[in-house]
Order: structure tokens, then sequence, then C-alpha cells
């Protein structure tokens, strides 16, 4: 068996579990005494103990074996949560992100050693000197089973002559009704490839079937496990066989007599805490799932590219529709035009996913940066159910990030200048997100010291990214927008955290690849609030088709303010820009055609051109077009690799005819 | 045959009286002359992006590439559409009919000066009987 094809889902699911311990982590630091997180707790480490010892990382595996042991401590009554032992606990789920991500990235589990985590988690127990616990600790890994002198003796010989020793527990499916006919099953399919030479419970006892849903047995082969595993995977009604390797190098626990009966007893409290979490996981995944499909999202991908043929040659069919004049055939293409409409819903919210993705891992942050800062601070977070396309929550994790630190290090003030200012003593940083019509906003809001006009304004002229009398001829809104200006930073201080001077331009670039907008919104002395405004969809939108010569673009609707005709009598030039007066504001105009190089576009000889006013955040501009095609829903397409870094131009869209048409990046031109 | 020579099929087309060869198992498929949309601000070679069957793919124009006089498009025009990793692209030739077989063995390395080609783009000349053929390397067009 492959191990491989299971790795995605292995670290897939690893991921949404951490996220989950995450949170109960977090809750239990605020309410150490529930006993309901804490079995979530428990459950999260023995679910990601079982599918790391499946898949043979023992590094996670030590570790959440370990971790389970803690917590069965603290359940116990035994060991009091205080904020170290939930400390540690957090540096369990560092580690454990860090060896899942290590794993996703190359396949390995992460360098560092998990000893000294696990050598302070050890620290917990020993400081209640409960020996019971101690011997819990040696006993690693989640095949249990020990040898006595004369198995170690037969391992040892078995090694040196280079066959392999495992052990091997096998589960029986729930509802297995022969459980001894299988057991003698498995004992058939394995003497095929292995001597067994060690069983629990004793052979006699599991063909009486007096054993529960699993046995163990001791083999030495010199076959793959893997070839094995398949073996006794293809017969029915077996769950799952778990091998660990016997190495010579490990210490193999030698049980005197003496201590047998204890290590059985141990042994049943565990199985029976092994069932008992098993099914608690299992029933908590019921509840949690529902009737759900993991599904690739190339698959996704893929579909809704389907999807867009379909939208093309739809609108292809209303032309030759309405050309036809024929009743029954532009009926026909209504009833298209209404499934495909629906269909694009549909797809679309299969590719939807809660913002509460993104949102998740922010409350570890900030306790995380209120600690190092000491800053009192409160997150608060509504409309995590926000649902955005999955593509635009991938990308919109980093800038967050970015904006709540920001929030955090410059925004919020100290504990004691917030008393001054007769402010609560914690900072509160507000996460909201909504949907606002097309369009989902997010915002980012502290109630700290607010954006200092003057200072940026200073830091700017200082910097060199504004002169000294541009500077003066600025707004406030356009002084805050230099905050967005590359090399930008007012942190007095280089922190760690932030001020490093790569910050909200790179923040306000991301959000724009998105076809985003950022603004901000500040008080002095009150706070700031970052606003993202992000389309539903990246893949289909409404557009505006226009000419230019003989050449089309397409012109996103969202970005078109309206659209006017202008007499070239009121065309001015100041500065070498040609301007237009329009509702009492100054508009630049863009000259379509000249700007991207069309050959046979209008030149400025006309009496009259029809301008299409685009919006860029604040600022407006007159596109000066050749006429217009109307609106349509496009495609958006990209360029490709090859073209990529083209300026002026979006992406690409197929039109009704099977042309290529381009789609106009309004923001470069303004 | 020597021991350790193969060989491997080349799409053969022609650019101002020259014959050349693309590796076939980089060919994706051939393409009759159709509508190609001009993309502003791209490189002078590029001439533009067409839709094949859906997909938008630029159109390199490669007597403009390699430098060759501008020809006039006729009826035998053809987009030879090929693809290296996740690149794909069209490029434009004079005409382009036949694949031909070339044994490792008759293909040398290309002498200076050959075509009016820039020498960096081919790796090899294939002889053919009487013919010989540039032998392109597609990899260094598309990926410079």
């Amino acid at each position: 068996m492959d191990i491989n094809q299971y790795l995605e889902v292995f670290i897939e699911e690893s991921q949404e579990h951490l996220q989950g311990l995450n949170q109960s982590l977090l809750s239990l630091e605020t309410n150490p005494k529930d006993i309901k997180t804490l079995n979530e707790i428990f459950r999260v480490a023995h679910t990601l103990k079982g599918m790391a010892g499946t898949m043979g990382f023992t590094g996670i595996t030590n570790l959440t074996h370990q971790m389970e042991n803690v917590l069965d401590a603290i359940r116990l009554g035994k060991v009091e949560v205080n904020s170290s032992i939930v400390d540690i606990l957090f540096k369990c789920l560092d580690y454990l992100e860090n060896s899942i991500g290590n794993i996703a990235n190359c396949g390995q589990e992460s360098n560092g050693s998990a000893d000294a985590i696990i050598a302070s988690l050890n620290g917990i127990l020993l400081k209640k000197g409960d020996a019971e616990v101690k011997k819990a600790v040696t006993d690693i890994g989640n095949v249990r089973m020990k040898f006595n002198q004369y198995d170690e003796n037969l391992v040892r010989k078995a090694l040196q002559q280079s066959m392999e020793v495992y052990k091997l527990r096998v589960v029986l499916a729930e509802d297995c009704m022969l459980k001894s006919a299988r057991a003698f099953l498995v004992f058939q399919t394995v003497e095929r490839y292995a001597e067994i030479f060690k069983a629990e419970p004793k052979v006699e006892d599991i063909e009486d079937e007096k054993f529960g849903n699993e046995f163990t047995i001791a083999i030495i082969t010199k076959e793959p496990e893997t070839l094995i595993k398949k073996e006794l995977e293809s017969i029915s009604e077996i769950r799952e066989a778990i091998f660990e390797k016997v190495e010579l190098s490990e210490e193999i626990p030698i049980d005197s007599d003496s201590l047998d009966e204890d290590v059985t007893e141990s042994k049943e409290s565990e199985s029976y805490n092994e069932e008992k979490y098993g099914l608690e996981a299992m029933h908590g995944k019921k509840t949690k799932m529902g009737k759900t499909v993991r599904v690739d999202i190339d698959r996704l991908d893929n579909l809704m590219n389907l999807v867009s043929e379909l939208i093309i040659i739809k609108t292809r069919l209303e032309g030759v529709g309405t050309d036809s004049r024929n009743q029954d055939m532009i009926e026909a293409v209504e009833y298209l035009e209404r499934i495909t409409t629906n269909l694009h819903d549909a797809v679309m919210k299969v590719r939807m996913v809660p913002i509460e993705r993104v949102f998740n891992r922010f409350p570890r942050m900030v306790r995380d940066l209120s600690r190092d800062l000491s800053k009192g601070i409160t997150l608060s977070m509504t409309g995590e159910e926000t649902e955005l396309d999955r593509t635009v929550i991938d990308e919109i994790g980093d800038p967050l990030i970015h904006l709540i630190r920001n929030a955090i290090d410059h925004g919020i003030e100290g504990k004691e200048e917030r008393m001054q200012n007769n402010k609560k003593p914690n900072g509160l940083v507000s996460l909201r997100a909504y949907q606002d019509g097309n369009s989902v906003v997010i915002e980012v809001e502290d109630d700290g010291i607010g954006i200092d006009i003057l200072k940026v304004k200073n830091k700017a002229i200082e910097r060199g990214i504004i002169s000294q009398g541009d500077a003066n001829e600025l707004d406030e809104k356009g002084i805050i927008e230099l905050l967005f200006k590359p090399g930008f930073s007012t942190s007095d201080k280089v922190s760690d955290l932030s001020g490093r001077g790569v910050g909200l331009d790179v923040v306000k670039n991301r959000i724009e690849a998105l076809n985003g907008i950022v603004e901000v919104e500040s008080k002095k002395g009150e706070g700031s609030k970052f606003l993202i405004r992000l389309p539903l969809t990246l893949a289909i939108i409404q557009a505006l088709l226009v000419t230019t010569g003989d050449e089309k673009y397409a012109i996103p609707l969202n970005v078109i303010r309206d659209i006017n005709t202008i007499e070239s009598s009121a065309i001015r030039n100041v500065h070498g820009q040609d301007v237009v007066l329009n509702r009492g504001n100054v508009l630049p105009i863009v000259w379509l055609g000249k700007m991207l190089d069309v050959h046979n576009a209008t030149n400025d000889k006309n009496e009259e051109y029809t301008a299409v006013v685009v919006k860029k955040g604040e600022k407006n501009a007159a596109f000066i077009v050749d006429g217009l095609m109307g609106q349509q829903e496009i495609v958006i397409k990209t360029l490709g690799k090859f073209l990529s870094g083209i300026k002026n131009i979006a992406g690409a869209t197929i039109l009704g005819d099977g042309q290529v048409a381009l789609i106009i990046d309004t923001n470069s031109l303004i | 045959m020597k021991a350790g020579a193969y060989t491997k099929q080349f799409v053969i087309f022609r650019l101002d009286n020259e014959e050349y060869g693309i590796d076939i198992l980089r060919v994706k498929e051939i393409k009759e002359m159709m509508g190609i949309t001009r993309v502003p601000k791209a490189a002078h070679f590029v001439r533009g992006v067409i839709n094949l069957r859906g997909e938008v793919i630029p159109v390199i124009d490669l007597r403009v590439k390699f430098g060759l006089p501008e020809g006039k498009e006729s009826e035998n025009t053809r987009i030879i559409i090929v693809s290296v990793d996740d690149i794909t692209v069209g490029l434009i030739v004079d005409t382009s009919s036949e694949v031909i077989e070339i044994s490792s063995e008759s293909i040398e390395e290309a002498p200076d000066g050959v075509g009016n080609v820039d020498q960096s783009y081919i790796y090899g000349i294939g002889k053919v009987g009487e013919r010989l053929i540039i032998l392109m390397d597609i990899v260094k067009i598309l990926t410079e």
C-alpha cells in the first residue's frame, strides 16, 4: 500500500485538527475548569496520535502521546491547569503545526527535536511525583506489547539475521460477526509471509473469541511491511492493521514478573480509554462534518472552467437567437440562460468558504502579541460565517495579519497611557466581516491612538516620499494615503513585528491584485479603521465592452461611475494633462486608444467624445473610447505565465463570437 | 545504427526558405491562421492572443523573434501550438506539413552562421538526405 496517497488527506485533516486544538487551548486558558474543552483537546491529541502513528511519523506520535498523559492527569484532577501548562501545550501545538507544515513541504517531519517539549511535559507530571504516570511516560507508541527476556532474545537474533520484527495491531470492524474466524484468517495470511512469535491476548483466547475489537501479534519477517499490510487490509471486516517496527536500538522494556500484573492493569484502562475516546472522536466528527465530501480544489476549478465555457456559448447563442427572430429559439435561449445563471451560482457556492478559516488563527496571534508587548488586548470577531471564494480566502490571510499586527503594535497604546486618556486598560481590536451587495467587506478596527496626520506627513517628507510643497497641498485623506507608499514606516523603533518599512504598500498590492480596495478612517486619539472591500468572485464579472479603433476591450462594471459625452471645447490642458470639468470636479482624461497604442483610434480632432468615467478609490478619470458595445457577463482568463507582467491589462475574456477581448486594468491607467 | 543511437520525431516547418524542426513531444497541435487579438505593451515578437477552445494562448511571430524579414500571410500560414511545462504558446510559421524521423547520429552541432537565426535557439542540424533541417531549442525560446 502506498502511503503517499493518504499523505494529503493526513495533512489536511491534521491541519483541521490543529485548528480545533488552537481554539480549545485558547478557551482552556480563559476557562481552565471546563472539562468539555479538556476532553476536546484530549480527543484531538488522540486522533493525531493515531493518524501520525499510521503514517509512521514518530515525532508527532511521541509528542501527542505525552500530551495525552498530561491531559489525562489534568482530567483526573492530579494536575491543575495553570498558565505555564497552557504555554507548554501551546508549544506542543507549535511543534505539531511545524511538523505538519514540514511534512506538507518535503514529506519529512520537522528536524527540530520534540525532546525539549516532551521533557517539559514530563516535568508537569513529575512535579506530581506519581509513579504510575511515570511508567506511562516510558510507554511510547501506539502499538502496546511488552516483550519478556525470551522474546527479546528472539528479536535480537532475528534482527542480526537482517530480518524485520514488527508489532502488529489488528483492529476489526465494530460490527464484525465472526471475530475468531477473522482472526484465524489474519493468522493464516501473516503466516504466509512471517513467523508469529507472540500474540496478545493469547492465541487460545483469540480462538475462543475472548478478545475485544483488536489484538496484537509480534512477527518476524523478511517481507516488506507494506505487502503484509495490504494483504491484511484486503480481508473483509478488518478495519486496519497498524505496524510498528521493533528496532535493536530501541530499548525493549523487560518485564519482570512482579511488574506484569501492573502492566496489564494499566493496559486495560488505556484500552478502555481508547475505546471511549475513539467512539467520542467518531461521534464528534459525524456531527461536525455532516454529509460532506472533500474535493480537490483543482476539480472545482475545472468545473468552474466548464461553466465559464457554457456561459460563453450561451452568450453566442443569444446573438444567434436574436438574429434569427425565431420565437422558439429565443425562448429556448432564455431558458438556457436561466439554467446557466443558476448553475453558475451553484458552482460559485461550492467554491465559497467561510472566512472563519482565516479568522481562526487570529485569537492565538493576538494572545501572543499582547503578551510580547505586555499590552492588554481584547479581540472581538464578528461575521466569521461570511463566505468568500476559496482563492480569495487563500490570499487574504497575510494582509489581515499585517493589519492586525499594525493595530496592536502601532495603534493600541500601553496600559498606563490608556488609563491617562480615560480609556479602558485593555485595548479593543475588532475584526468584522460582512457581505455588502456584490462584495465582501472586512474591517480591522482598533480603539488606539489613531493616525497622527502631522507625524505621517513629516515622516513622508523625511523619507523623501513626497516633497514639502506637495505635502502641504494634501488634505487629510491624501496624507493617510501616504501610508500605503512603499518604504513608509512610522514606528519610532523598529520592532520584531512591524516597522520594517515593508507593510501597508504590500497589503494594498495584495488586495488590489484581488480586485479589492483598501480604505482607512482614523480619528486621532480614538482609533483607526482599515476597510477592505473584496469582490465575491474573481472568475465571472459584469463588464462593459467598448471599442477603440477596431479593437474591443472590456472594462469591469464595478469600477465605472458613469458614461458621459464630452465636447471637445470643454477639454482643457493643464500641465500637459488633458482635463475636463465634470460636476464641478476636474476630471483627468485618459485617451484609451493612445494609451494602448491602438492604430486607428479616435484622435483629438472630433467634436464630441464618449467618455467612460472610471473610479479608483476617491479618484476618477474619463476614459475616451470610440464606441460602446454593451454590458455583458464575462469570464476572466489570465494571459498566462508567458505574458505575465503586462501593464494595463488585467486579463482576457472570450466573446460570444470566439474572439479574445482584453480586460483593462483601469487602476494602472489612472 | 550504432549502439546508443536513437531516433526522434520532429515537426517540420518553413520560415523564409529554411526548414526547421521542433521535437514532436513539445507540439500539441497545428492550427490554421485565425483571429489574433493584439496585446498592447507586449514584447515586439508577440503578435497577440488567440482563443484555443476556451483557453487564451499567446502567439509568437517567429519571423520577428528570429529577426527575419517580414513575410506575408498566406493560406499556408500555420500556428504551431507548443508547450513547455506550464507555458503554452502558438508559433506563427510560413507552412508546416510533415513529421520526419531523425536519428541522433545524423544530428550535428550547429556550425556558426547557419541560417539567419540567432545561434542560441538552435541545438543542432539534422541531415535528412539532401535536406538540412535546423532543430530548434523550444525550451529556450519560451523561457527566455
